[in-house]
C-alpha cells in the first residue's frame, strides 16, 4: 500500500515538474495543457488550430481571433473557455487561437505578442491582473489590432488602448437580488413586516464583493434591517464560521445574502447545525450569487431560495462586437452580458440540465 | 497580607501566567460587549455557544501549533509550509475517497485509506522539509518555502484545479459531531494530539533532546545526541500534524478547495507559538503555551465576529491586540517595569527615612 501511495505521489511530482517546464517554454506548450483541462466537446476544430497557431493558413474570409485566457481554475472559467470555442468556429467564419496563461501575467503578455506576430484580426484578453498592460497594448495598437477585454478590467491610463470590455454587472446582480427579495416577500404577505438581513461578503475589495454589496444596498427597503455584514472570504469554511457567529448573535434572522455560492453552502450547514431551517419551506431565506451546478442541487434540495447568475458565456457577445467593428461601427466601452436568476419557483432541475457549468 | 502577596508573586512567576492572562483578557472583553458570550446552551443534543465555537474552530490551529513548537524549538526556524501541506493532505484524502471524481455521494475507497493517505503525505512533506533543514543545512524558511509554494500546486494537480466534494455523512463527522457526543469532534482530535505529544515529550527524553539541540546543536552532538536526526524528526512530526489538520479542514466542508484550505494558517501557527511565550530562536519551549496561544488567536477572531467589527477593520484590531500581547511578554518591558518599580519603591523608602 505504501509503495502504491509513494508511486502516486512521485507521479504527481513528475507531472508537476513537466507542467512547470510547459509554462516556462511559452504558449504552444501551454495550449495542449489547457485542452486537457477543458472538457472537450465540439471544440475539436478549434483545438487543432490552437495547437498550430499558423495564421497564414487562414483564408481571407475567416476572422482570426486570439484569446488569451486566465487559466482553467474553476468551472466558471472552463465554461467561459467553452463559450469562446463554440462561438468562434470555422462554420461561423472565425479562426480561434486559444491560449491558456495558467494564471500568469507574463504568459499572457507573451501570448498577446505572439498574436501580434501572427497578425490576428482581433485580440481578446481576460486579464489575470489589472495593472501592467500599457506596453503590450501599445504594441497591439501600433499593429492596428483591436483589443477586447473579457471578464476583468485593465487599469490603463489611456482607455483608447482597448476597444471595449465585456463582463458581468455585479452591481446589477446585487440590485436584482434586492428586487427579487421584495417581490418574494410581498408574495408571502411579508411586504410590510420588519425583515432582518445578514450578509456574508466576499473578499473585501474584490469587484464582485463591492458590486454585489452596493447593488443590494441600493435596493434596501425601509422595513428591511441589515443586521450585520461580515466577510466570508468567498470560501465555504469561512462562510460557515461567520454564519455560526451570526446565528448566536441574532436569534431572528430572516434573510441571508451570500455573495457567492460557496459561502452559501457553508451558511446552510451552519443554519442546519443550529437546528434552524432554510430555503422556501424554512425559517431563513437564502439568496446567493454565481449559480454554479452545486447551487442548483441546493435549490433542488430546498435549501436555497434564489441564485443570481454570473454569466460566463461571453463568446456570443464578443462575436457581436467583432461583427460591429467589422462593419465599421463604433461600440460601447462597457458591455454587460445578460445575466439571469433562478429561484425555487422555477423548474431548477430541468434548467440544471441545460447549463454549461 | 504577606501571604496574598506571595501567592500573587508565585502566580505571576509561573511561566504560563502571561499567555493565560492574555487569553483571559481577550475573553473578558466579551463580557462587557456581549454578555451572552459565555452562555452555553444545549441545542439538538449538542453544546451550543460562542465558547464552544472558539474551542472548536481553534482545533486545527492547536494541532499545527503543536508541530510548529517542536520545529521552532529544535531548529530555531519555522515551517512555513504547514498551510500548503494541509491543503495537499486534504486534496489527497478527497481524491482517494472520491476515486478522482468531482463530487461523490459514497466512498470509492475505505475511509481509513483516505486518512492514512493524508497522514502519509503529511509525513513525507515533513520529512522532505526535515531532510533539507537537518541534513542539507538549508535555512528553515528557505527550505520550507519550497513546499509553501509547490504544495498548493501539487494539490491543484491532484484535484485538477477543481473542488472535490465528498458528500458522505460519515466523512463530515471528523469536522462535525459524532452521534450522541455533545462536543464537536475536532476538539477531541486536538486534545488527543496535544496529550500524545506531551506524553512523548515528558515520558521519554525527547523533549529534553529537542531543547538541547535547539540551544546548541553542536554541543548536543558532542554529548552524543544525533542532532540531525532530532531536527529531522521534528519536521516530520510537524508534517504529520499538518496532515491531521488538513483532514479536519477538509471534513468541515466535506470538500477540498486547494486554493483556500489552510490559507495563511502557517502564520497563525507561528503566531500561536510566539503568543505562548516561546522564543522563536529555539531552545526551551512550552507546548502548553503554544496551545494557549492558538486558543487566544481563535478567541480573538470569534470575539471580533461577536462584536460585529466590520470586515475591513478586523485586521487592524487583530494587529493591535497582537502588538499588545507580544509586548506584554517582552523581557525588555518587564525589565523597564522592574526598574520603574525599584525607583518608586526606593523613593518611598527614602521619604520614610
Amino acid at each position: 500500500m505504501k509503495k502504491k501511495l509513494l508511486s502516486v505521489i512521485l507521479a504527481t511530482a513528475m507531472v508537476a515538474t513537466m507542467v512547470g517546464c510547459g509554462s516556462a517554454t511559452s504558449e504552444p506548450a501551454a495550449a495542449p495543457a489547457a485542452e486537457e483541462a477543458a472538457p472537450a466537446k465540439e471544440a475539436a476544430p478549434a483545438e487543432e488550430v490552437a495547437e498550430e497557431p499558423a495564421a497564414e493558413e487562414a483564408s481571407d474570409d475567416l476572422i482570426v481571433v486570439g484569446y488569451a485566457q486566465v487559466g482553467a481554475e474553476s468551472d466558471w472559467r472552463t465554461a467561459n473557455t467553452e463559450s469562446f470555442k463554440t462561438t468562434f468556429t470555422e462554420e461561423n467564419g472565425y479562426q480561434l487561437i486559444f491560449d491558456d496563461a495558467q494564471q500568469k501575467q507574463e504568459n499572457q503578455i507573451k501570448a498577446i505578442r505572439s498574436f501580434i506576430q501572427q497578425e490576428v484580426d482581433y485580440i481578446v484578453v481576460a486579464p489575470v491582473v489589472e495593472t501592467g498592460w500599457e506596453t503590450v497594448l501599445e504594441e497591439a495598437k501600433e499593429a492596428g489590432i483591436p483589443v477586447i477585454l473579457s471578464d476583468r478590467m485593465m487599469d490603463v491610463s489611456d482607455d483608447s488602448l482597448y476597444e471595449c470590455w465585456v463582463g458581468g454587472n455585479f452591481v446589477k446582480e446585487g440590485s436584482d437580488a434586492a428586487a427579487w427579495l421584495k417581490t418574494y416577500l410581498e408574495g408571502q404577505g411579508k411586504g410590510e413586516e420588519e425583515i432582518n438581513i445578514v450578509t456574508l461578503q466576499g473578499t473585501i475589495g474584490a469587484s464582485a464583493q463591492v458590486g454585489r454589496t452596493d447593488g443590494f444596498a441600493s435596493g434596501m427597503q425601509d422595513n428591511w434591517v441589515m443586521l450585520d455584514k461580515q466577510t466570508g472570504e468567498f470560501t465555504q469554511s469561512k462562510g460557515q464560521e461567520v454564519m455560526e457567529s451570526f446565528l448566536k448573535k441574532y436569534p431572528d434572522i430572516d434573510v441571508v445574502v451570500c455573495e457567492n455560492d460557496n459561502m452559501a453552502f457553508g451558511a446552510i450547514d451552519a443554519i442546519k447545525a443550529a437546528g434552524k431551517t432554510c430555503g422556501p419551506e424554512g425559517d431563513i431565506t437564502i439568496i446567493s450569487f454565481d449559480a454554479v451546478a452545486a447551487a442548483f442541487d441546493s435549490m433542488i434540495a430546498g435549501d436555497m431560495n434564489a441564485d443570481f447568475e454570473c454569466n460566463p458565456l461571453h463568446g456570443p457577445r464578443v462575436a457581436e462586437i467583432i461583427q460591429k467593428l467589422q462593419a465599421g461601427e463604433s461600440v460601447e466601452k462597457i458591455q454587460y452580458v445578460d445575466e439571469a436568476y433562478f429561484d425555487t419557483s422555477m423548474d431548477v432541475a430541468a434548467i440544471k440540465e441545460t447549463r454549461a457549468y | 497580607m504577606n501571604n496574598a502577596k506571595n501567592t500573587l508573586k508565585r502566580l505571576t512567576g509561573y511561566k504560563l501566567f502571561l499567555p493565560f492572562l492574555c487569553l483571559a483578557l481577550v475573553l473578558l472583553i466579551n463580557v462587557i460587549k456581549t454578555p451572552t458570550f459565555f452562555a452555553i446552551t444545549i441545542n439538538n443534543g449538542v453544546f451550543y455557544g460562542y465558547i464552544i465555537d472558539v474551542i472548536n474552530r481553534a482545533s486545527e490551529l492547536v494541532i499545527l501549533a503543536v508541530g510548529m513548537t517542536l520545529v521552532v524549538a529544535a531548529s530555531g526556524g519555522t515551517d512555513i509550509s504547514v498551510g500548503a501541506v494541509s491543503a495537499l493532505a486534504g486534496a489527497l484524502c478527497c481524491f482517494v475517497l472520491s476515486g478522482g471524481q468531482q463530487t461523490v455521494n459514497e466512498y470509492h475507497a475505505p475511509y481509513i485509506l483516505g486518512v492514512l493517505a493524508a497522514m502519509a503525505v503529511g509525513i513525507i512533506c515533513g520529512a522532505w522539509n526535515g531532510f533539507l533543514v537537518a541534513k542539507m543545512k538549508i535555512q528553515p524558511m528557505v527550505a520550507t518555502l519550497i513546499l509553501f509554494t509547490a504544495g498548493r500546486g501539487i494539490a491543484q494537480l491532484i484535484t485538477e484545479g477543481q473542488m472535490i466534494y465528498v458528500r458522505v455523512d460519515h466523512f463530515k463527522k471528523l469536522g462535525g459531531f459524532i452521534d450522541g457526543v455533545p462536543l464537536p469532534t475536532p476538539v477531541f482530535a486536538a486534545v488527543l494530539v496535544v496529550i500524545l505529544t506531551m506524553f512523548l515529550l515528558k515520558k521519554t527524553a525527547l523533549g529534553l533532546y529537542i531543547e538541547t539541540v535547539g540551544i546548541n546543536a553542536k554541543a548536543a552532538r558532542l554529548v552524543g545526541l544525533n542532532s540531525t536526526m532530532i531536527q529531522f524528526l521534528t519536521y516530520a512530526y510537524c508534517g504529520l500534524c499538518a496532515g491531521i489538520a488538513g483532514l479536519i479542514i477538509t471534513s468541515r466542508v466535506y470538500s477540498i478547495d486547494a486554493n483556500n484550505a489552510g490559507l495563511n494558517m502557517e502564520l497563525d501557527a507561528i503566531l500561536a507559538v510566539a503568543l505562548g511565550g516561546n522564543s522563536l530562536g529555539g531552545g526551551k519551549f512550552s507546548l502548553a503555551g503554544s496551545v494557549i496561544g492558538a486558543y487566544t488567536i481563535q478567541a480573538l477572531t470569534t470575539t471580533l465576529y461577536a462584536m460585529g467589527v466590520s470586515a475591513d477593520q478586523i485586521p487592524v484590531y487583530k494587529a493591535i491586540v497582537v502588538v499588545i500581547i507580544v509586548s506584554l511578554q517582552s523581557p525588555e518591558l518587564s525589565k523597564i517595569w522592574k526598574n520603574a518599580k525599584k525607583k518608586i519603591g526606593g523613593g518611598a523608602r527614602k521619604k520614610v527615612a
